[in-house]
């Protein structure tokens, strides 16, 4: 089931068109990537599912019905450009923000306590904000959005700006979550994290939506046949015996050591480039690459804009 | 400025009864050197000023020695002074004091004045001018209540709590409204606002905001008339009860001499002066000029925080200010020069059309308030203010809630237009 999906969604600016009929659907329970370079669109969809501005057509549907004012009680959202109030006390800004979203103040301390305690940082309670590091700030940051438990929680370009040792906090918080039942959507230019935590994404381009998928299929439908073939023995042999079916691309050869990259053409398999060179090489390893999240990313992005040219 | 601002308007009313009760009594001994012979012994003594005619001193010496001889200041006559009237001065080493140099040019000139009468050789001319300095007008004001009833008032302190009025609103919504500029920056400069307008809308936390202020302003508002009535009270029953150890003393040099054939009748001590002051303080309507107060003050602030709060969603640091600060403050300081004329005619032209302009009525208005402007006039000007801030609250209302979103852009008016006509849901 989705938990949340965007219609048809569009949205002008004064001068430009941010959302061209964008739609998403993000099942429950899953890790949503929204990809996208700077200025594609992403944030404004974001603020369009956050309620802070509206669409001019198409509509949001939130756990199956219309997104409605009080949802926000259930949306948990840390944008990129995030701040708070530099002259307050950390534990006071905290249930302060925590009481917009809906908590009575009892429940609020009682989470507060448990997340200060978990993250350690209960010490901080009476420090004046401007007192903490950047990273410490995005701790806090970090505890109000996923405070009050949301069904869904959206996360805009959140390791930016972490140190490895948080961004590795905030990923596995992040795993965690997802087990606990969230539905989380976030929007990022790290593809790395892209890989190692999001099911699906949708990739926005000039306010369209240009790719969408599971991020398994998405990586095998573009892969482009390549095997990363790792062996001692003679190179100049090895690419005789692999002409025909076969494009060898590249050899790195260290100390006898080769690897060659090789792209398999006419239908050519596996098998069929073992047979080729297994009586002429000690063979180490042999492995089909799938192409990066970021190989994809460059490609289809670059792919579009040269199909759509700026007007 | 919450124990400073009572403290201030106490002294607003207690000071010049106490000035008036004031005055320089220590003396003073003056040379004069008349290089033209003419006017020996012309300038006249007082209680505290002594001159001395010095006849055969040399210029240049005098400015050594003086002081050693036990002068505090000489003049010197250098020409006639009817064909060269700038041909007296004054020297000291000390700031020479206002009445002291009142009281010399007085007295010269009244001296030339009566040179030239005689010239003319008028018979029984003495009569005469004795005469003429005994015409005196004296116009009281008296406010007829509605009952019929008489109040003795004073034009001059009405003008001075209507001075006070309009000053009050000036600063009052320039403090707050700029305030509220710099709470609406802060939290965009913060990047906290994007925090915020998650979980409640924009123009929520645009009201929040000026509604906070607004309710800040009041407290301190109210904290002030309370002190200052306390202050007022405390000091009346001090000096009221006890007026055995204040001088009977009043007015400057001039006045003193005037009045020593009088006698000491119209002689006023400062307890005298302070109970007058009072009493016809307490002659304005307080409770009607409170109300109204409140209401300009409220209102004034309102229309104009809306603006700020537009202003301060659309520039990124103060410095970006200036140029959207200067119309907003423009009416505003228009209406304080404006107030000065209305001072003098709160009944004309000026003050009624400047009344109805809600971007001056705050200040006008209130100017108005302490000399009983038609009633009609006060609620058709209130009506206009009403609607006034209802439209620029939903006029700034689009313009932020567009513009604490948008980061590092500079700003133009044309910009600005743009994001009130698209600011869309």
């Amino acid at each position: 089931m989705m938990f949340l999906e965007a219609n048809q969604v569009v949205k002008k600016y004064a001068n430009h068109l941010a959302l061209n009929e964008v739609n998403l659907q993000v099942p429950e329970n899953s890790i949503y990537g929204l990809l996208g370079p700077n200025g594609a669109g992403k944030t404004t969809l974001i603020r369009i599912i956050n309620q802070i501005t509206g669409p001019d057509s198409g509509e949001i549907i939130f756990n199956g019905r219309p997104l409605q004012t009080d949802d926000v009680h259930r949306i948990g959202y840390l944008p990129e450009e995030r701040g708070l109030y530099k002259k307050m006390k950390v534990g006071e800004q905290a249930l302060y923000l925590a009481r917009l979203k809906g908590l009575s103040r009892h429940d609020a301390l009682k989470k507060l306590k448990f997340w200060f305690e978990k993250f350690e940082i209960q010490p901080w309670w009476d420090k004046k904000v401007e007192e903490l590091s950047k990273g410490m700030q995005q701790k806090i940051q970090f505890v109000v959005t996923v405070l009050h438990e949301p069904k869904l929680l959206i996360f805009d370009e959140p390791f930016s700006g972490f140190d490895p040792i948080n961004a590795n906090l905030l990923k596995q918080e992040i795993l965690a979550l997802k087990k606990n039942g969230a539905t989380i959507l976030f929007s990022t230019h790290n593809m790395g994290s892209v890989e190692e935590l999001c099911d699906h994404i949708t990739l926005i381009n000039q306010s369209k939506t240009i790719l969408t998928g599971q991020i398994d299929e998405i990586r095998q439908g573009y892969k482009d046949n390549l095997i990363k073939f790792d062996f001692t023995g003679n190179e100049t042999l090895i690419r005789e015996k692999l002409r025909g079916n076969f494009n060898v691309e590249k050899v790195e050869a260290v100390n006898g050591h080769h690897t060659a990259f090789v792209k398999m053409l006419n239908d050519a398999t596996i098998n069929d480039m073992i047979g080729a060179v297994i009586n002429d090489a000690q063979i180490h390893g042999l492995q089909e690459v799938l192409p990066t999240m970021n190989d994809i990313f460059i490609k289809v992005v670059e792919h579009s804009n040269l199909s759509k040219p700026e007007n | 400025m919450t124990i400073l601002g009572p403290i201030l308007f106490a002294a607003m009313m207690v000071l010049p009864a106490w000035f008036a009760s004031m005055e320089d009594t220590s003396s003073k001994k003056i040379a004069v050197i008349d290089q033209t012979q003419q006017y020996a012994n012309v300038i006249k003594d007082t209680d505290y000023l002594s001159f001395e005619w010095l006849e055969s001193v040399q210029v240049e010496s005098i400015s050594n020695s003086y002081q050693g001889e036990g002068y505090d200041a000489y003049i010197i006559i250098e020409q006639d002074l009817l064909k060269h009237p700038d041909a007296v001065k004054i020297y000291s080493d000390a700031q020479i004091t206002f009445d002291v140099k009142e009281h010399v040019s007085r007295n010269l000139e009244r001296h030339l004045e009566n040179e030239k009468l005689n010239s003319y050789r008028i018979d029984g001319l003495d009569a005469i001018i004795k005469d003429i300095h005994d015409v005196r007008v004296q116009v009281k004001t008296i406010k007829l209540g509605e009952d019929g009833s008489e109040t003795e008032s004073s034009t001059e302190l009405l003008m001075g709590v209507s001075f006070i009025f309009a000053m009050l609103i000036y600063f009052f919504v320039i403090m707050y409204g700029v305030q509220v500029m710099r709470g609406v920056m802060e939290e965009k400069v913060n990047r906290i606002v994007e925090i915020i307008v998650s979980s409640v809308k924009p123009f929520q936390l645009m009201m929040g905001k000026i509604l906070g202020i607004a309710l800040v302003a009041i407290t301190q508002f109210l904290l002030w008339v309370i002190l200052t009535a306390g202050i007022v009270t405390a000091i009346s029953t001090v000096f009221i009860g006890d007026a055995s150890d204040v001088v009977a003393a009043n007015g400057n040099i001039e006045m003193m001499q005037t009045m020593a054939g009088d006698g000491a009748a119209d002689v006023s001590g400062f307890e005298k002066q302070f109970g007058n002051i009072l009493a016809k303080a307490l002659s304005i309507d307080l409770i009607g000029s409170l109300f109204a107060f409140l209401f300009y003050f409220i209102g004034g602030y309102l229309l104009y925080a809306s603006l700020f709060a537009a202003v301060g969603a659309a520039i990124d640091s103060e410095t970006d200010s200036q140029q959207f600060m200067m119309p907003i403050m423009l009416p505003l300081i228009i209406s304080i020069y404006i107030a000065m004329a209305v001072f003098r005619n709160p009944a004309g032209d000026l003050a009624f059309w400047f009344s109805m302009v809600p971007f001056t009525s705050p200040i006008i208005m209130m100017a108005r308030i302490p000399f009983n402007p038609p009633i009609w006039e006060v609620a058709l000007s209130m009506t206009i203010l009403v609607a006034t801030f209802i439209f620029t609250t939903w006029f700034s209302g689009r313009i932020y809630r567009t513009g604490i979103l948008m980061y590092g852009k500079k700003v133009s008016y044309k910009e600005l237009w743009k994001w009130f006509r698209f600011a869309g849901k």
